[in-house]
C-alpha cells in the first residue's frame, strides 16, 4: 500500500540523558526507527530501558540531546517551543497510563479538551465529544465524572480524548496495564480499530504481551537502542466490537 | 479553558472551601483591625467633631492636641473677637475635675463649660431636658453612658444593678453643689471620662483657682470670609494658634500616631492579619496547584501553552480572592454592626475596604506567584511518569 509506506516518525540516532544532581542516567543511546503512516507500532522492552522517554520524544514533550526526530517531516527541535506546543495540539493524541483526565469534568468535557485548547468553541467541541465517546462505546456516560466510571471505562474517555481532533499521531504508555486482562484486550481492539484510521501513526508502549498479536510491527528496545522489529499480520478484531465507523 | 479552570477550582468542594476560608479569614482580620483602628483614631478627636457649630479652634501655640489645655488669659477673647472677619467668638472650659458622687466615690469627669450667653459648644444630642436647662441654677448636663456607668448611685440592694444618674439628682464638683439638669448622648471619646456640661463661669466656680482659665476660643467666620485666610489672621493678631475644625482632628489624631503606641500595636494585628492570611490561603493555593499540577501538564502536552496555563491559575486566584473577599468584608461589616453602641470602637471607612482588596489581591498574587514558577518549570513529560 502506498499510504503505509509513507513515514510518519523518522528517529535517526537519538540520544537523551537525564542529568539529575550528580547522577546522569543515558536513557536513549542512538536510537533508529521508523514509524510507518497507518501503522500500529508497539514499543516493549524491559523496564528502565528507555521506551517512555522514546515516545515523549517523538510526542514532542520532551527533546533529544542529539540525533534527528522528524514527525511528519516536521523537525520538532527546530521549532520554537510555542510552535512546537501548537503542532502537538494539531497532530499529536496521548494515552497515558495513568489516564490523566480531569476530575472535575464529566466524561464528555474530558474528551473535549483537546478541541477546547485549540479554541473550537465549547458547543461544537462537546458535540464531537460525544460522538467519539459513542465510537469507543459509552455514549451513556457522558456526563459522569471520572470518579463514577471503572478503569476500562476511563481508558475509553482517555481514548475518546486522544481522537477528538484527529491526530495523525497517538502515542500510549501502557494502555492497559492498569486494566485486568478482559478490559485490556477489548482497550486495545477499540484502538485498533478506531484509531487507527488512514495514514494515522499510533506507537503503543506495553509490557503486556497478550496484546502483542494486535500489532502491526513490534519493536523491542534494550538499554536504550532498538534491538530489532519483527512484522507480523495483525490479529483481527474480534466481530463484537466492530461498529461502523462515522466521519 | 476559563471554565475548565473554574470547573477544576470547585470540583474539590472541601479544599474550594479551605482556601475561600483562608483569604476571607484574611479579609476580614485585615478590615476588622483597621476599622477597630478608625474607630479609635475617631474617638481621640470626638471631642471636636461633636462640637459642630465652631468652625474654628483658637488655642494657646503650644497645644497639641484637644486634651492637651493651656489655658489663655480672658483678654485674649475680646482680641479675638476684634480680628476682622469673626463673626462670633466664644469661651469654652474644658478640664478635668473630680466629682464626688452620692456614694462618697470620686470620679475624674471632663467638664466642659460653655459660653453663658449663647451656649455655644453644647452636646449633640440631648436625652433628657434641654440645653437651656442650663441656665438653671447649679445646673449640669450629664452624658448616658457616664450617668449609667461610672457616675451611677449605689444600688437599693446589694447586688442590684447600679441605678443611673438622673435630672434632679446632685452630685459636688469640687465641694460645689450641681444638679443634673439633663442627660445627653456624646461621642465616646479616647479616654472616656463621664462628659459634664455646664456654664462657662460655673465650670470657673468649679474649677480650682488658677490665673487663666479660658481652655479654647471658638469662633465663626462672616459670611464670604474663607477660614483658611481668618485662622492666618486670628494667628497674626493675636499671637495664638487658629486651626479649623478639621485640621485640629487632624493635628490630634497625628500627636496619638506619633506619641502613643497604638500605630505600632494595631500596625502589627493588622500585618499579622495579613500574614496568617497570606500564609493560610498562600499554602492552600499552592497545594492546590500542586495537586493539579499533573493535570496541568496533561493540559500542556495536549497542546495547551505554558500561557494560557498561567492565565488559567490567574483565573482561579482572581476567583477565590473576589469571593474570598466579598464574604471576609462581609463578616467584618456584620461585627460592626453587632458591636454597635458598644464599647468597642469600629468605623470601616470605604476606604478600608480598597486596602483590603489590595491585601487580598497581593495574597492571591503572591500565592499563584509560587504555582506559576512551578507550572513554568512543568516539563509536560511529567504527564507519563506514573
Ligand atoms: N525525569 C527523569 N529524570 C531522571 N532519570 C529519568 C527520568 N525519566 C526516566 N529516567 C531514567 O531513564 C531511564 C529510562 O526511563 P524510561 O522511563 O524511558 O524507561 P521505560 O522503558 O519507560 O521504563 P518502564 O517500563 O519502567 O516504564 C531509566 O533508567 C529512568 O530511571
Ligand atoms: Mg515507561
Amino acid at each position: 500500500m502506498q499510504i503505509a509506506s509513507q513515514l510518519a516518525v523518522v528517529c535517526r540516532d537519538i540520544h537523551k540523558t537525564y542529568v539529575t544532581g550528580s547522577t546522569r542516567t543515558a536513557a536513549l543511546r542512538g536510537v533508529e526507527l521508523e514509524v510507518r503512516a497507518g501503522e500500529l507500532l508497539m514499543l516493549v522492552g524491559p523496564s528502565g530501558c528507555g521506551k517512555t522517554t522514546l515516545i515523549s520524544v517523538m510526542a514532542g514533550i520532551l527533546n533529544q540531546d542529539q540525533g534527528d526526530c522528524r514527525v511528519f517531516g516536521e523537525n520538532l527541535l527546530a521549532m520554537r517551543a510555542t510552535q512546537r506546543t501548537r503542532f502537538r495540539g494539531q497532530n499529536v493524541g496521548f494515552v497515558f497510563q495513568a489516564h490523566n483526565l480531569l476530575p472535575a469534568l464529566t466524561a464528555r468535557e474530558n474528551a473535549a479538551v483537546p478541541l477546547l485548547i485549540l479554541g473550537v468553541k465549547r458547543a461544537e467541541a462537546l458535540r464531537r465529544a460525544e460522538h467519539f465517546l459513542e465510537l469507543v462505546g459509552i455514549p451513556e456516560k457522558a456526563h459522569v465524572r471520572p470518579a463514577q466510571l471503572s478503569g476500562g471505562q476511563q481508558q475509553r474517555v482517555a481514548i475518546a480524548r486522544a481522537l477528538v481532533h484527529s491526530p495523525r499521531l497517538i502515542v500510549c504508555d501502557e494502555p492497559t496495564s492498569a486494566l485486568d486482562h478482559v478490559t485490556g484486550q477489548k482497550v486495545i481492539e477499540l484502538l485498533r480499530q478506531v484509531a487507527l484510521d488512514g495514514e494515522r501513526a499510533l506507537v503503543i508502549v506495553t509490557h503486556d504481551q497478550r496484546i502483542f498479536p494486535y500489532a502491526n510491527r513490534i519493536a523491542a528496545m534494550d538499554d536504550g537502542r532498538i534491538e530489532h522489529i519483527a512484522e507480523q499480520t495483525p490479529l483481527a478484531v474480534s466481530q463484537s466490537l466492530a461498529r461502523p465507523l462515522e466521519p | 479553558m476559563n471554565r475548565i479552570a473554574l470547573q477544576m477550582l470547585t470540583g474539590d468542594r472541601a479544599k474550594y472551601a479551605g482556601i475561600i476560608m483562608g483569604i476571607a479569614f484574611a479579609s476580614l482580620l485585615i478590615t476588622q483591625q483597621m476599622s477597630i483602628f478608625v474607630g479609635l483614631m475617631t474617638r481621640t478627636f470626638s471631642t471636636i467633631s461633636d462640637l459642630g457649630q465652631a468652625e474654628i479652634w483658637v488655642t494657646d501655640p503650644k497645644v497639641q492636641f484637644i486634651d492637651d489645655v493651656k489655658p489663655l488669659a480672658e483678654t485674649k477673647l475680646l482680641r479675638v473677637r476684634g480680628v476682622n472677619g469673626v463673626e462670633w467668638a466664644v469661651p469654652l472650659y474644658k478640664g478635668l475635675l473630680k466629682a464626688r458622687l452620692p456614694s462618697g466615690a470620686f470620679q475624674t469627669c471632663n467638664v466642659m463649660g460653655l459660653d453663658d450667653a449663647t451656649l455655644i459648644g453644647g452636646p449633640p444630642e440631648m436625652v433628657a431636658g434641654t440645653i437651656q436647662d442650663l441656665r438653671r441654677a447649679e445646673g449640669v448636663i450629664v452624658d448616658e453612658v457616664g450617668a449609667r456607668t461610672r457616675l451611677a448611685k449605689p444600688p437599693a440592694r446589694p447586688g442590684e444593678p447600679a441605678t443611673p444618674l438622673t435630672v434632679g439628682d446632685t452630685l459636688e464638683l469640687n465641694d460645689q453643689r450641681a444638679v443634673v439638669v439633663g442627660i445627653c448622648r456624646v461621642s465616646r471619646t479616647f479616654q472616656s471620662q463621664p462628659v459634664i456640661y455646664t456654664t462657662y463661669s460655673r465650670a470657673r466656680r468649679f474649677a480650682p483657682r488658677e490665673r487663666k482659665q479660658l481652655s479654647f476660643i471658638l469662633a465663626k467666620a462672616k459670611p464670604g470670609v474663607d477660614p483658611a485666610e481668618l485662622c492666618a489672621r486670628i494667628e497674626a493678631d493675636t499671637g495664638l494658634s487658629a486651626f479649623q475644625a478639621r485640621d485640629f482632628q487632624f493635628k490630634t489624631v497625628r500627636y496619638y500616631l506619633k506619641y502613643t503606641g497604638i500605630p505600632i500595636n494595631f500596625g502589627m494585628s493588622v500585618v499579622l492579619g495579613f500574614l496568617v492570611g497570606t500564609a493560610i490561603a498562600g499554602q492552600t493555593f499552592y497545594n492546590f496547584t500542586l495537586e493539579n499540577l499533573r493535570q496541568f501538564g496533561a493540559l500542556k502536552a495536549m497542546g495547551a501553552s505554558t500561557w494560557s496555563i498561567l492565565r488559567m491559575i490567574l483565573l482561579q486566584a482572581l476567583f477565590v480572592g473576589l469571593v474570598g473577599y466579598g464574604i471576609g468584608i462581609g463578616l467584618a461589616a456584620l461585627f460592626g454592626r453587632a458591636t454597635r453602641g458598644t464599647e468597642l470602637a469600629f468605623r470601616m471607612l470605604p476606604q478600608l475596604l480598597g486596602i483590603t482588596a489590595l491585601a487580598v489581591v497581593l495574597i492571591c498574587i503572591l500565592a499563584s506567584m509560587l504555582s506559576i514558577l512551578k507550572v513554568i518549570r512543568l516539563e509536560p513529560a511529567i504527564v507519563f511518569k506514573s
